[in-house]
């Protein structure tokens, strides 16, 4: 009884706010312009399925592609930084200050330099999810224990040695849970691009059925992309586990 | 001709610094096992560091197989009070780490990996942990944790075995155990070691000779060498000879804390 109550909360939940959200639209007699009842954006989005399926494989392959130059960008600036002290010191200030432009208002600078399109949006992604990727991997690097590292290089080992075999494995853990953070936030970004500057994609669909008071397709566009976001975020907390078990071991299972 | 020599050597962390050891001088010969005494923080793991060349003297001279020392050593194996092993590998695996990055096995190693794991194999079963090989760090006890840590030490047939506080963490009777598993190792192939402790019954136990540390900054206070006849049994340590090795060494950590 229990397991099974674990396992169903999460959609009791999700059904509850639907229901909740259809008794309010109804109760308070909303119109439809303000707040979409779930039962008027689930017809739009049956009617409109195609157009919408489309525009969600646009979003989703931006998003993917600017994930992934996070994840190659983030992995490197993380080792560069966390492998060096003097780096990591140089580098910081720098990287939090970035990090702390709210990307929205570099849309336009990309903008200017590639055009409206997929590049702005795909850019705009990887910059918005490259930053938790490096803070994790260089927390990961940075905090080996001195005692091991000493026993490699009293063997001799080379900085590249004891970054291969104790360092890169030791982050991994931190890695993989960044990722589930960054694909979630590259979503954001993408959408973000995309509502502002450019004509496909779910954040431009958005947009244009804002403008033309189609609350019901607006809404739509919100849940396919939640829907985006949670599944990709489940799919990477199962990668996390599978590639670092050892790091989620249960602690009965000790001898 | 002595296989580890100090020659006055100070250490200062930061250059103009407090000495964290100052003046020390010893010798230590091929295949001696030799303890290091003294109240905490007396810099005795600080000498492990000058001996395997993680550390740079700031005055005197340190030799090691006739050689001075001016970078890490490949001769050398070290195991802490904590085990570190790697919990993405198993034991088996993190005994052979160092065959992974000292020369020659680690060009070797691809050819002739079969060999090597048997090595560890039994160089596993020889401190009891046969049965244990592919089981993760964190299924083992922490006695057994650390007989792995030293397995690690040694398996790339070291020269020089260093050993800070090994068996500090453990219970009693597990330390015992330990000690003899050590003194066991020892017989069997001797190796020179270097035990830094702070416990008298360990150090009288295992070592031929025991200097005693005193105080920031870490001076040579005593030397003294352990006559009691090999093989020892644990028996040994209820003797009034090694009651009196005891003894004897805890006055003078006593006269160091006093001062």
């Amino acid at each position: 009884m229990q397991p099974n109550l674990v396992k169903a909360a999460p959609w009791l939940v999700v059904a509850a706010m639907f229901l909740l959200w259809e008794l309010i639209c109804l109760g308070f007699d909303i119109p439809e312009f303000l707040l979409p009842a779930p039962s008027a954006v689930w017809k739009v989005g049956v009617e409109q399925f195609e157009p919408i399926m489309m525009h969600a494989t646009q979003t989703f392959l931006t998003t993917l592609a600017g994930f992934a130059i996070a994840v190659v960008v983030g992995l490197l600036i993380g080792m560069a930084v966390g492998s060096s002290p003097l780096l990591y010191r140089a580098m910081y200030p720098l990287l939090v200050g970035f990090n702390s432009i709210p990307k929205v208002a570099f849309v336009p600078v990309l903008v200017v330099w590639f055009g409206i399109g997929t590049v702005p949006a795909i850019l705009t992604a990887f910059l918005i999810s490259f930053f938790p990727v490096v803070v994790n991997v260089a927390t990961g690097l940075a905090t080996l224990e001195p005692e091991l590292e000493d026993v490699l290089r009293s063997l001799g080992a080379s900085r590249l040695d004891i970054l291969g075999k104790v360092g890169l494995p030791r982050a991994m853990p931190y890695f993989f849970a960044s990722l589930k953070v960054a694909i979630t936030l590259a979503f954001v970004g993408s959408v973000i691009a995309e509502t502002v500057a450019s004509n496909l994609g779910i954040g431009y669909l958005m947009m244009s059925a804002s403008s033309s008071m189609n609350m019901p397709l607006v809404f739509a566009g919100l849940i396919v992309i939640g829907v985006m976001g949670v599944v990709m975020y489940e799919l990477f907390a199962l990668v996390e586990k599978r590639m670092t078990g050892w790091a989620h071991r249960n602690p009965n299972g000790a001898a | 001709m002595s296989f580890v020599k100090f020659e006055n050597v100070d250490l200062a962390y930061a250059p103009g610094g407090a000495l964290a050891i100052e003046d020390v001088s010893l010798d230590v010969r091929e295949g001696e096992f030799v303890a290091v005494v003294g109240p905490s923080g007396c810099g005795k793991s600080t000498l492990m560091k000058l001996i395997s060349g993680l550390r740079m003297p700031s005055g005197g001279y340190v030799y090691v197989d006739g050689r001075q020392v001016g970078g890490p050593l490949k001769i050398v194996g070290m195991a802490f009070q904590n085990a570190n092993l790697l919990p993405w590998r198993t034991t088996l695996d993190n005994v052979m780490l160092p065959l992974e990055i000292v020369e020659p096995y680690r060009s070797t190693l691809k050819k002739e990996r079969s060999r090597y794991e048997a090595e560890a194999r039994q160089l596993l079963a020889r401190v009891g942990l046969a049965g244990f090989e592919d089981k993760f760090p964190w299924e083992l006890s922490g006695g057994m944790q650390q007989r792995a840590s030293i397995c690690r030490a040694l398996i790339h047939q070291p020269r020089l075995l260093m050993l800070d506080e090994p068996f500090g963490a453990l219970d009693a009777f597990t330390r015992e155990e330990l000690w003899c598993m050590l003194r066991d190792l020892w017989q069997l192939q001797p190796f020179t070691v270097i035990l830094v402790t702070h416990d008298l019954r360990e150090a009288v136990f295992l070592a031929d000779t025991v200097y005693v540390m005193s105080k920031r900054p870490g001076r040579i206070l005593v030397r003294r060498e352990i006559e009691l006849p090999r093989p020892r049994d644990l028996d040994v340590t209820y003797t009034d000879a090694f009651a009196g090795y005891v003894h004897e060494l805890r006055e003078h950590i006593g006269r160091v804390r006093a001062t």
